[in-house]
């Protein structure tokens, strides 16, 4: 690694056991042109500090481990590259919004519970109810493309890092469960759309967001949260007019 | 020490333990589940999977062809009871899957869409885009919250089995979040792990892909199979190996060497099929094993292309046009530009073979259960016999939900048969005493360093049972990871907190990979043969150089030895039930062999 060049990256540290509050610690760490933040802080783990503790796994983008803030900005460090930032200095710290647990490492608990909270699997109607297990539902291409981009979240957590409503309010369900809610809603296979309204139209569902739309810049998947709320907020507006003719 | 009592303990949350979980739940709910994994269920290397699942839903394709695709592919090392019974259930769970929500791709009339794979004769590999993986986990993770019964353990790093009177009653846990261990005393223990990857230098894998399961097993005593048979995916990218996956080829993405030739056409898989009309079983859509063999050769004769990364060679996806491909191989167009700066749409892409599955693992019966009386296993870390000496890509999404599944009912059936829960001051004693040791490490004096001792290990393993193999190689790399083991107990840790130590985690994970790693070489050197994925040229005049069906149509067991504190190495029966063993073969080779057989069949 000769020709490498050095950039200075400061992390975050905090050890719960020993550490009153976080602290910065700086490095220098030679990288090349295909050297990710993950691998800048692999460098980092294997010859400076040891005890540094950080989430990754599958270093393609798709496990969902390793979201943090690099230059205060939410990203994934393993889709997050060195060269982006020569000539500048480079900052690591752990996802904003959430409590620190260790280092790099936050406590993801809050989002998994709102995640698995809305319901997030198909309640088919009562007449699928038994379908035999021979044939699909019939779902066209475009149907599915209604839902597609919506799918596609890794729960890394960066959107609400990035969400200036759920800094402010934590009971706010937040861009990625909200986005999981919708794509449910709006699946053609799904009939469980008024089971899940108690959640959508609720004050921390969708009309809890102030459409900053900052979630969507900094989604890795480029899910597109805001735009799934926006049509959440659609949605969550005729099951009320639903509900005003329909009563149950 | 915090302890749990439940009923059926499963380690590991990817597909097989998600999927097993929920066939607990569902075949009866008043069973108390314990989910134990590492990470959270999502993050599980199952999500990595690009590729598809295979199913046998066409006209022209039957069971019968799956079964046969599947023990040629394998070279006839697999358990044939096992694949019938693997191939009558692989639809049913593919059609569950999506009732539940996977978002399966669809042909214009809203029914399920399948593409071509290699090693498969007809086009059987249902596909949600080139993400399957990633989606089949998620719909697994989001399905399985419904279930009350199911309580989860993340993060939570497994340090033994609890084993008393031969049987397996627990296990015992780390969780890391917390920095606390809980006992979980369990009448049935499933293991669905995954594969052991990390223990090669370069590899598809997560970092979390690192043999836990088959070592905590093994450890007990507990029979493994096969680990020789590590499989080689053909087109890794460069440099860093993340996995363009062979649905580039069963789309019709062609391998070019140095020469812009199709080389393959040199290997047993030919003759050259028109680019653009891919044909199965033929060139760039052979068994994983003969692609990645031939790039071996390709490398031998200097007809390579030579990158700073290293050798590789291009897979051409360009004729697919760039609106194929974005709704085809989304995800592979994006790895490729982010980690390799190539377009795909524009410029072929550099690839070479890199470590991607292992075979090999616990031995099952078809029920999924170990010789240990409640110790079950399912997926990556087992050896159900599926897969034989190669597996055939797309076969192992579909194990994990069809293996899975046939777990969670086999401990069901198991922890309804035992009245009682059991607690009792061995376990208990044996629980305490995983702790001490895992706390032993703090105290270690000395020097080594797990980083340099983990490169070591993979940079050995690769060249010592690489693509091909020899013995002097071989007792080299036996000979390194005999060394390894003796420097690891030297690692000093630098971390003394107890709160997500992940310098911690990682010592003990890197003994369970060392363990595994020498299973695999230690099986390999034994195997005096070639045979699927475990390719040898040595031997008196060359003679390991083929497949000897006399000495080693067996599987490979390896047993530990508490003594030499390495395997002891046995063979064992291969299950033939109706397809007797023959050349295996493809392209026209294949087609000739098979016109051949239907002739003498009509006599």
């Amino acid at each position: 690694m000769a020709n490498d060049k050095i950039m200075k990256i400061t992390v975050t540290r905090y050890r719960p056991e020993q550490d009153a509050e976080p602290f910065q610690q700086t490095f220098d760490v030679p990288y090349h042109n295909e050297t990710s933040v993950l691998e800048a802080l692999f460098y980092i783990k294997d010859h400076f500090e040891p005890s540094l503790s950080f989430r990754w796994s599958c270093r393609m983008a798709v496990c969902g481990s390793c979201g943090m803030m690099v230059n205060g900005v939410p990203h994934l460090a393993c889709k997050t590259f060195l060269r982006d930032y020569e000539g500048k200095a480079m900052t690591i710290a752990p996802l904003e919004n959430f409590p620190i647990e260790r280092d790099l490492v936050v406590d993801i608990s809050d989002l998994i519970e709102k995640i698995e909270r809305i319901k997030p699997y198909i309640i088919p109607a009562a007449k699928d109810k038994n379908m035999p297990l021979t044939k699909e539902y019939r779902q066209t291409p475009q149907q599915m493309e209604a839902y597609r981009q919506f799918a596609q979240c890794i729960n890394c957590g960066c959107c609400y890092a990035a969400c200036p409503q759920y800094k402010i309010n934590k009971d706010y369900i937040g861009p990625a469960a909200l986005t999981l809610l919708y794509r449910y809603d709006i699946d053609n296979r799904d009939a469980g759309s008024a089971i899940r309204d108690e959640f959508l139209s609720s004050e921390n569902g969708v009309w809890g967001c102030t459409f900053v739309g900052y979630c969507s810049e900094v989604c890795p998947k480029h899910v597109d949260p805001a735009s799934a709320i926006q049509l959440g907020k659609v949605k969550s507006a005729t099951n009320y007019v639903i509900k005003m003719f329909k009563p149950e | 020490m915090e302890k749990i009592q439940t009923d059926v303990a499963i380690v590991g949350a990817g597909g097989t333990g998600l999927r097993a979980a929920i066939a607990v739940a569902q075949t009866n709910p008043s069973l108390r589940i314990a989910l134990i994994s590492k990470v959270y269920p999502m993050r599980s290397h199952t999500v990595a999977a690009e590729g598809g699942a295979a199913g046998v839903i066409r006209d022209d394709d039957s069971l019968q062809k799956h079964f046969e695709d599947t023990v040629a592919g394998g070279d006839w090392l697999c358990e044939q009871d096992v694949v019938e019974y693997f191939v009558r259930h692989t639809t049913e769970e593919l059609f569950q899957l999506e009732h539940w929500g996977c978002p399966w791709s669809r042909k214009p009339d809203g029914t399920v869409n399948v593409r071509r794979f290699g090693g498969m004769k007809v086009p059987r590999t249902w596909f949600a885009a080139d993400k399957s993986g990633f989606h089949m986990l998620h719909t697994l993770y989001q399905t399985s919250v419904q279930f009350p019964s199911i309580r989860r353990f993340d993060e939570h790093f497994v340090l033994d089995l609890l084993v008393t009177d031969g049987e397996c009653r627990g296990v015992v846990c780390y969780d890391l979040q917390n920095g606390v261990f809980r006992q979980i005393n369990a009448k049935a223990v499933v293991l669905a792990t995954g594969g052991a990857g990390r223990a090669y230098a370069f590899n598809t894998d997560g970092g979390i892909v690192t043999g836990d399961g088959i070592a905590l097993a093994y450890r007990h005593g507990v029979r493994i199979r096969d680990m020789e048979f590590v499989q080689y995916h053909p087109t890794g990218l460069l440099g860093c190996g993340i996995l363009m996956t062979e649905g580039c080829r069963g789309e019709g993405g062609v391998l070019y060497n140095k020469d812009h030739y199709r080389y393959l056409q040199d290997y047993g898989l030919g003759p050259e099929t028109p680019v653009g009309h891919p044909k199965n079983k033929y060139m760039e859509l052979g068994p994983r094993d003969r692609v990645s063999q031939a790039f071996w050769n390709e490398s031998k004769k200097g007809r390579t292309i030579k990158y700073p990364l290293g050798e590789a060679v291009h897979l051409d996806l360009t004729h697919l046009g760039e609106k194929y491909l974005h709704e085809r191989l989304p995800l592979i167009c994006e790895l490729a530009q982010t980690y390799s700066g190539v377009d795909p749409v524009k410029q072929p892409v550099p690839v070479r073979p890199v470590v991607h599955y292992t075979m090999g693992g616990i031995e099952t019966d078809g029920r999924t259960e170990t010789k240990m009386p409640g110790l079950l296993a399912g997926g990556e870390c087992a050896s159900v016999g599926i897969h034989g000496a190669n597996r055939l890509g797309s076969n192992s999404l579909v194990e994990t939900i069809v293996f899975g599944k046939t777990a969670g009912v086999s401990a069901a059936e198991r922890a309804m048969s035992i009245k009682k829960d059991y607690d009792n001051a061995e376990l208990t004693r044996q629980a305490e005493a995983a702790e001490k040791r895992a706390l032993a490490l703090f105290d270690v004096q000395g020097d080594e360093s797990m980083s340099k001792i983990r490169t070591d290990m993979g940079e050995s393993m690769e060249k010592g049972v690489g693509i091909y193999r020899e013995e002097t190689t071989m007792l080299e790399t036996i000979e390194v990871l005999k060394q390894c083991k003796q420097r690891l107990k030297k690692v000093a840790l630098t971390d003394r907190g107890r709160v997500f130590n992940t310098e911690w985690m990682n010592l003990i994970e890197l003994g369970y990979t060392l363990d595994v790693a020498e299973c695999m070489v230690h099986s390999a050197i034994n195997r005096k043969e070639s045979r699927g994925s475990h390719q040898r040229l040595d031997g008196p005049n060359g003679a390991y150089k083929e497949r000897d069906d006399k000495k080693f149509l067996k599987h490979t067991i390896a047993v530990y030895n508490q003594e030499t504190g390495l395997p002891d190495i046995s063979l064992s029966d291969v299950k033939i039930t109706t397809f007797k063993p023959a050349k295996r073969v493809y392209g026209a080779e294949a087609e000739a062999a098979e016109a051949a057989r239907k002739a003498k069949e009509a006599k």
